[in-house]
């Protein structure tokens, strides 16, 4: 296929197309380069929320990718105002529902505490998006989604750490399958479940 | 300031992939040749810096920054904007352009142009492609034939290297192939149930692509490996471009001299002698201007840039510059539109994956309006596509988050296949280039404005770009197939053609048979420019063949005293 026509198609396993990418905010203006919008306790923060949606198993999982830092770079550099906006209130929101129901920082939560939480906010961010692809054609350079409404915040984390994860080398070389030369084409090479994709 | 240094038998402007190909074949037939390119130079290899890179080496993954975005809001408009070929693309700051109507052009000022970026897809135009203006009372008629390209595409051929089959196919005709690419599995199956459906009136085969199968020593280019990474620069030197093919030989002759930095500001025209005398350079980096002298001339800046060179050319003798006496400079603007198709996804196969990347993936060759087939529209499209597994990108709403998430996305998902529409663009009089009257670029030179507009023509042709692609699956027994009639604007195609086209009448065009102008005939344009009609299929090959016949023509004219 096309290249352009594949990048159209990436849904990033969130079921809206990647945001940074095409702007569900065109024209919107960025923010000056120079504020930096996460500190240390931010990519801490990043670090455990990726590595909740992407935990270390027999393979290395999100925080042995450095992933929080890699987020907090794409916010900074590849969002709009906008979409910054949207990120910086939802890791607040993240910690006001934290409070709320346990009392305590996500930092502060224990491995299956943050699982609850980030599955209900998973569901969450699942309905809003349904809503959203709803008010779509089936045109899947629609597919970025109806620019009139935005994402749930929860979206972007999940997006980002799967992004961020399997675009690492860690993610790709130790969790997924890559040969920088292959050297030859095989277009039916035997498969058997288990067998882990290639990272390109 | 014209001196002895300053004179060569030849100059070439631009550098891509028929500037290139002028470069070897003046030089090889014993010309002195001055190369001269706008932008700097890119070494074969060396000035590579991305080919051995991958998304973890580059600060943001390989996307696009805001910044680069707000530097860059043409580009961003598709995929080009991304961190590992950027700086491969002109500085939109530094070369404006307007966009009377919107306008996607996607520019490589830089030795090698586009050559170095292309998609590699090289396809010959058939019989049909050069008498059906003729035969439907479409714009002008080209003034050759297949017959006159065949053997050129011969020539072309076997010295780019192009990979492929040979499909007896009259729509696509076959032309001399290293051994092709392989089809995958699932590829080779949608194409034999496809075969059984439509009778053969339809086909799906291997593209056929300027990459190389097997090594080709005399060049010093080694066949693909499998990276998938031309755009990059390829330090094997297995896809065609200027650097990796044309270039190199074209040094070895001692007959060439290079000059990047080097943007052409017009030709110089010898009203008396009717002849063009030579070529003005603005040097990019010091701002000087210098004159170059030579017996012919070959503009290959790219289809728009040649025309803007013509249009700033003779203007005391003709208002709107050489050419123009045709009224048809800067007109008949074409492109392949695009970005409409289907995809959908093939059941089984899971016991089977790939190994290594290829650089093409299957083509669709064009049926509508052949054969038997009566559309109500003109002319025809053919389909680019390919078949994977789906990765760690798919969808999997079922599973929210942790380690089943992760799991599911190290492994590879279910087949899936799509392919994108290629239609044929027809000349129209009223989609044209023009020099804007106000704006200037950094060098205080005009630059273009741009009207071009999708016609009826094209926008029917869409319906059945996108039907048919839906149809085509279906019949193969593809499940859940989705159509798409994108968003396309004239240029995405980054198949920009047309505005000095090839005639049988200088009243109505700008070049001769031989891609001569007809007002200044030691005056070459072999790029896009000088294309008549468009077909639907990729066009840098016949550019190549174009561009080997003019040279041919030229020495064997030169050595006449005929320019």
């Amino acid at each position: 296929m096309e290249r352009r026509d594949l990048l159209k198609m990436i849904a990033a396993a969130t079921g809206l197309a990647f945001v940074g990418g095409e702007a569900w905010a065109a024209g919107v203006k960025t923010t000056s380069a120079s504020k930096a919008l996460f500190g240390a306790g931010d990519i801490m923060l990043l670090d455990e929320i990726a590595e909740t949606i992407l935990p270390r198993t027999e393979t290395p999982g999100a925080k042995d990718a450095a992933c929080g830092a890699q987020m907090a770079v794409m916010v900074q550099d590849c969002y709009d105002a906008k979409q910054q906006a949207l990120f910086v209130a939802g890791l607040a929101a993240l910690q006001a529902s934290c409070k709320q129901q346990y009392q305590r920082d996500f930092l502060q939560l224990t491995a299956a505490e943050r699982t609850a939480l980030l599955t209900q906010l998973d569901k969450d961010a699942s309905a809003r998006n349904a809503a959203i692809a709803s008010n779509d054609s089936t045109n899947v350079s629609n597919r970025k989604g109806d620019a009139s409404i935005e994402p749930h915040y929860f979206t972007l984390l999940k997006q980002l750490s799967i992004f961020v994860f399997f675009t690492s080398k860690v993610g790709a070389t130790e969790v997924l399958r890559y040969v920088a030369v292959p050297g030859r084409y095989d277009g039916a090479m035997p498969y058997k479940k288990g067998d882990k994709a290639w990272a390109t | 300031m014209t001196t002895a240094q300053n004179h060569y038998d030849a100059i070439v402007v631009g550098s891509g992939i028929s500037g290139g190909w002028a470069a070897k074949e003046l030089t090889e037939k014993g010309l002195k040749v001055l190369l001269l390119e706008r932008g700097r130079n890119i070494e074969h290899i060396k000035d590579y810096t991305n080919a051995m890179k991958e998304a973890w080496d580059y600060p943001h993954r390989d996307r696009p920054t805001e910044q680069m975005k707000q530097d860059y809001p043409v580009l961003k408009r598709d995929y080009p904007l991304n961190e590992s070929t950027f700086g491969m693309w002109a500085n939109e700051k530094d070369s404006p352009y307007t966009e009377k109507k919107r306008f996607d052009w996607y520019r490589g000022y830089h030795m090698g142009g586009r050559s170095l970026l292309w998609g590699r897809q090289s396809y010959r135009f058939n019989e049909r492609d050069f008498t059906a203006n003729l035969e439907e009372g479409v714009a002008v008629d080209w003034p050759i034939r297949y017959a006159d390209l065949a053997p050129w595409y011969d020539y072309v051929e076997r010295f780019a290297g192009i990979s492929g089959n040979r499909d007896g196919l009259d729509v696509l005709p076959d032309g001399q192939y290293l051994p092709a690419f392989e089809l995958n599995i699932v590829e080779k199956d949608v194409a034999a149930r496809i075969k059984k459906a439509f009778g053969g009136s339809r086909q799906l085969i291997c593209g056929r692509t300027a990459n190389i199968t097997q090594p080709k020593p005399e060049q010093n280019r080694v066949n693909c490996q499998y990276r998938a990474k031309c755009w990059l620069g390829c330090p094997f030197g297995a896809y065609f471009s200027t650097q990796s093919s044309t270039l190199p030989v074209a040094m070895k002759t001692g007959n060439l001299t290079v000059r990047p930095f080097s943007i052409v500001t017009q030709v110089l025209y010898d009203k008396d002698k009717k002849r063009a005398r030579g070529v003005e350079v603005l040097d990019s980096e010091t701002n000087q201007t210098v004159e170059f002298t030579s017996k012919i001339i070959f503009l290959n800046a790219s289809a728009f840039n040649s025309t803007w060179i013509l249009m700033n050319s003779a203007t005391d003798v003709w208002e709107g510059g050489l050419g123009s006496s045709s009224n048809a400079l800067g007109r008949n603007v074409m492109d392949h539109h695009l970005g409409v198709g289907a995809y959908g996804e093939v059941e089984g196969y899971l016991d089977k994956y790939h190994f290594g990347r290829r650089p093409t993936g299957f083509y669709v060759p064009r049926f509508r309006n052949w054969g038997g087939d009566k559309r109500d529209y003109l002319r025809g499209f053919g389909y680019q596509g390919s078949a994977s597994r789906e990765n760690w990108r798919r969808d999997v709403a079922e599973l929210a988050i942790g380690a089943d998430l992760k799991a599911a996305l190290t492994e590879p998902g279910h087949w899936t296949i799509g392919m994108g529409g290629f239609g044929e663009m027809l000349p129209h009089h009223d989609n044209r280039i023009f020099l804007d009257p106000k704006v200037k670029d950094k060098w205080g030179l005009p630059v273009l404005a741009m009207d071009v507009e999708m016609k009826a023509n094209e926008l029917r042709m869409r319906k059945d770009m996108m039907q048919d692609a839906v149809e085509f699956f279906e019949a193969a027994g593809v499940k859940n197939v989705h159509g798409y009639n994108g968003d396309y604007a004239p240029g995405m195609g980054i198949h920009e053609m047309g505005t000095a086209r090839m005639g049988r009448d200088p009243k109505t065009s700008v070049l001769n048979a031989n891609n001569q102008v007809w007002d200044a005939p030691n005056v070459f344009v072999t790029d896009g420019a000088c294309m008549t009609s468009a077909s639907c299929v990729n066009p840098s090959l016949t550019y190549m063949a174009l561009t080997a016949r003019a040279a041919n023509f030229a020495v064997e004219a030169l050595k006449k005293g005929e320019l």
